[in-house]
């Protein structure tokens, strides 16, 4: 028989083990650690069209990863889609007239929030809004416009 | 001729049915024998040593060579496509959803789970239980609970530790040797796999596995032909049985979560 204390050391560092693979697999793995709620501000931006975007999708300015899509819904008297924004609280000096638009990364990548910074003396604060959103590009309307232009132009050079 | 046939159909499907009905009462019995046991007694702790702690060897030796065959598959399926960035993606939702809480669950039958069934099958063999029973002792309290509870427990731990070294293995083979992004590799995985919805589910997975598991192990060893053969039949429907369970399981349980 094995030394009893022997046993239940192993069986502690068993447990150990296993909890400190679950707290990796939730920590490292996932992204529990990056979506805590503290340490952000939130401001929202109102789009007419927000494409495929999706909650907890990027947020960035010139290209740097500041924070978190929090939230999106529509305004039913409005019929915009309000999207709420999620910022780190280090980037606490965003301009007040900072515009918005939502943007796609690569031809099939994930849509993403673009912030790009305007002069403004005073920052944006929690809950404030954005003024310039500009809406995603929906591939469909492009096509659409695209083909409507190629008909129109093909009737102005029968005439 | 057909009547001897319908007979034979008739004795199997029979024999099947109450083989089930015996295994549904039994778990009975072990859930209304489940208050007796006191947790961190040594009755338990001596189980789980036995159960989960020496699984560990294989447990880890398989978490690391699954990942770090899935690292080397899925960098030769992405890097036709440029995308070598999301290995760590690939790697660590094939292991969190399916793989680890599956494997474990198959390795953990034939490791632990057989020997759960020879040992108990071999106390009836040699009427240990009936002894039990002579002295007024419940074999169910004294032998069953402590092994189910420790089965029980084990499985959802040795499928977290698998699944971790699992994609340590995937980083190893994809960012070591060949050369992807180390950077990437994590960040892409944190923002693809999300706690709630992988992680969490894949647990749930791993605890219904280890349910499973520890019902069929301990249940043949119980209801064994107190014989030698039937001891080593038992041993076979315990593994065979819970590769099928735990298959058929998995494949119901990720339609109704994914």
């Amino acid at each position: 028989m094995i030394n009893k204390r022997w046993v239940e050391i192993a069986v502690g560092s068993f447990v150990v083990i296993s909890l400190a693979a679950m707290v990796m697999l939730a920590m490292r793995v996932s992204n529990l650690s990056a979506f805590s709620t503290d340490g952000v501000y939130e401001i929202e931006a109102r789009f007419h069209n927000v494409g495929g975007l999706k909650v907890r999708a990027p947020v960035t300015m010139a290209g740097v990863h500041i924070g978190r899509v929090a939230a999106i819904e529509l305004d039913s008297q409005r019929f915009d889609a309000v999207v709420k924004l999620a910022i780190d609280d280090k980037f606490n000096h965003i301009p007040l007239d900072t515009s918005a638009a939502v943007f796609t990364a690569g031809l099939l990548g994930e849509q993403y929030v673009a912030l790009e910074p305007g002069g403004d003396e005073k920052f944006l604060k929690q809950g404030d809004r954005i003024r310039i959103a500009q809406s995603a590009m929906v591939m469909e309307q492009i096509l659409g416009q695209f083909i409507f232009n190629a008909a129109a132009g093909d009737k102005e050079n029968k005439k | 001729m057909i009547a001897t046939l319908l007979q034979d159909f008739g004795r199997v499907t029979l024999t099947a049915i109450a083989r089930m009905g015996r295994g549904n009462l039994f778990m009975l019995r072990v859930l209304h024998a489940l208050p007796s046991l006191r947790f961190g007694g040594p009755l338990l702790v001596q189980q789980i040593y036995s159960v989960g702690v020496l699984s560990l060897q294989i447990i880890a030796v398989s978490g690391l060579s699954v990942g770090m065959v899935l690292g080397l598959q899925g960098y030769n399926m992405l890097v036709d496509f440029g995308a070598e960035q999301s290995l760590g993606q690939a790697t660590a939702l094939s292991l969190v959803r399916e793989l680890g809480p599956v494997l474990t669950a198959l390795l953990f039958a034939g490791r632990a789970g057989s020997a759960l069934t020879a040992e108990i099958g071999l106390m009836k063999v040699t009427e240990q239980l009936s002894a039990m029973e002579m002295m007024a002792v419940d074999p169910v309290k004294r032998i069953i609970v402590p092994r189910f509870v420790a089965a029980f427990l084990s499985m959802p731990m040795l499928a977290a530790i698998f699944s971790a070294i699992g994609v340590l293995g995937g980083y190893f083979v994809g960012v070591g040797l060949l050369g992807v992004d180390s950077g990437a590799f994590w960040s892409q995985m944190q923002s693809k796999v999300n706690f709630g919805e992988d992680i969490l589910n894949g647990f749930v997975k791993s605890i219904v596995f280890g349910l499973v598991a520890a019902w069929i192990a301990v249940f043949e060893g119980y209801d064994a032909v107190p014989t030698t053969e039937g001891v080593s039949r038992a041993t076979t429907r315990t593994v065979v049985e819970t590769a099928f369970a735990v298959l058929g399981l998995d494949f119901i349980l990720t339609a109704v979560m994914f």
